[in-house]
């Protein structure tokens, strides 16, 4: 199995080292012909405006969209922002889960903060939430995998997983197997 | 439980900012334009380094009002400098809500003998340094992200160079060290042994090391990265450009494709004259800023 991140700006070397303390192969992922090597795409904490020029710039976008909806792909924090199909107030970049997202919404980084949530199906991580966005609003078939205080922090829906938080600044590797089971399931089907 | 501003929370902030660039600002309209351009962050200032040469006398914090205006104006990180030593300065820059507080020594330090205590802060700090010693120290006191000093306000990217491959030399160094020979290089750098430790095990700095202090062209940022920056501050560089949308845009892109020397040559080319610049053998010790806050 071999996972992408996507490497344009961000946290990717805290996935690619997170993920190959899973014992899974990585490669950072900045063309678009790399999308056809990997098994399953993580989409890295970061900035997001920063990624989108990035996107935009070398004629990224189609390819990550028509990968997302398909294919395995994970994003944290950013990458939840990349993928979210309504930004509140912002445009929208790869579209593909279906939410309305708000970026920036626990406030400026003086508000950031870290505490425990529940995660349907994994149990108890740490969160490490850094200007972080949450979903405002879900559809149906989107499945809420974590709430904290009410809003929704962790989501599913068919092969795309989005954290608000950062599982790859801790040590806590139960989200990181999460995504790969969906990878292999992916990959028997 | 709920906790703000941890080890994890502030040292994270500048994790996301790697393979970014962040841009120094002096209004609304730059903020706008270094945000369209694709600009981690920016750092909101009353000059940028080589006005606040040009002008001498004493350098402070900016003005809240201009501080806020950026921070209106735009949705990414907004950074702000305070001198070194100045608490009152950084507890302001706090209260107003700025995402990370640079203790500068681009700004007249208040204090010259301490820093600031900056693990008393929730608030993140970046700081400069010109060698591993200064970068430990700076860890020590609460540092979450530390920069390379260069030469602010020059354009000249040598003394960005000369502190980036000490720093990296260094590291190297207490990397390949056994455990019981740490205790005297931390004695012979003046730098914190625990800091030392934590570097050896990680194989790295504990905290993001961007590069700062001269960078003027896309080539610079991307040797920078080159030499083992995870980011790059630009200063000057940007505003002081003959073209600063194209500037900015060019040197984004070469941090992040710092390898690919084609797609680097192509977005270099017609970008019209960079800042002017500073030989810095003209440049007296007196008036070199790296010189402050050891």
């Amino acid at each position: 199995m071999k996972i992408g991140i996507l490497a344009l700006q961000g946290s990717f070397r805290e996935h690619q080292e997170y993920f190959n303390k899973l014992g899974v192969e990585t490669i950072l992922v900045k063309e678009p012909y790399q999308l056809d090597e990997i098994d399953g795409l993580v989409l890295p904490g970061g900035e997001s405006t920063t990624m989108r020029y990035l996107i935009d710039r070398y004629q990224f976008m189609d390819s990550l969209k028509k990968y997302c909806a398909t294919k395995p792909v994970f994003g944290t924090c950013a990458g939840m922002v990349l993928l979210a199909k309504e930004n509140v107030g912002y445009p929208t970049h790869i579209g593909t889960l279906d939410v309305r997202l708000k970026r920036n919404a626990f406030g400026r980084q003086v508000a950031s903060f870290e505490d425990v949530i529940n995660i349907k199906g994994i149990g108890e991580v740490v969160g490490v939430f850094i200007r972080a966005p949450y979903i405002e609003i879900a559809n149906d078939n989107v499945e809420v995998l974590g709430t904290y205080k009410d809003v929704i922090v962790a989501v599913k829906q068919g092969y795309q997983l989005a954290t608000s938080f950062h599982p790859e600044l801790t040590d806590d590797l139960k989200i990181g197997e999460f995504f790969i089971n969906m990878v292999d399931k992916y990959k028997n089907e | 439980m709920k906790s703000t501003g941890t080890e994890r929370v502030k040292r994270g902030m500048a994790e996301m900012q790697k393979g970014g660039v962040i841009m120094d600002v002096v209004n609304a309209e730059q903020a706008k334009i270094a945000e369209q351009a694709g600009a981690v962050a920016v750092m909101a200032l009353e000059r940028v380094p080589a006005d606040i040469r040009a002008a001498g006398g004493v350098a402070r914090m900016a003005d809240p009002k201009i501080i806020e205006e950026v921070m209106n104006a735009v949705s990414i990180p907004v950074m702000a400098k305070c001198r070194i030593g100045h608490i009152v300065e950084a507890r302001l820059l706090e209260a107003m809500g700025v995402d990370y507080i640079d203790e500068s020594e681009v700004l007249t330090p208040a204090d010259d003998l301490f820093h600031i205590n900056k693990k008393e802060f929730t608030v993140p700090f970046v700081c400069g340094a010109r060698d591993l010693a200064e970068a430990c120290r700076r860890i020590g006191e609460g540092a979450s992200m530390i920069r390379t000093k260069g030469e602010p306000g020059t354009g000249n990217i040598v003394e960005a160079v000369r502190h980036m491959r000490l720093m990296q030399a260094q590291i190297q160094r207490v990397i390949g060290m056994r455990e019981d020979e740490l205790m005297v290089y931390a004695k012979e750098l003046g730098a914190p042994y625990h800091v030392l430790l934590e570097i050896k095990n990680l194989g790295r700095l504990p905290v993001v090391n961007f590069a700062a202090g001269g960078v003027a062209t896309p080539a610079d940022a991307a040797l920078m990265m080159h030499l083992g920056a995870d980011g790059v501050f630009v200063g000057s560089g940007i505003f002081k450009s003959q073209n600063p949308e194209k500037y900015a845009r060019a040197i984004v892109e070469a941090v992040t494709y710092y390898q690919d020397y084609d797609r680097i040559v192509e977005l270099s080319r017609g970008l019209g004259e960079p800042m002017r610049g500073i030989d810095l053998s003209t440049l007296e010790t007196k008036d070199r800023m790296s010189e402050r806050g050891k």
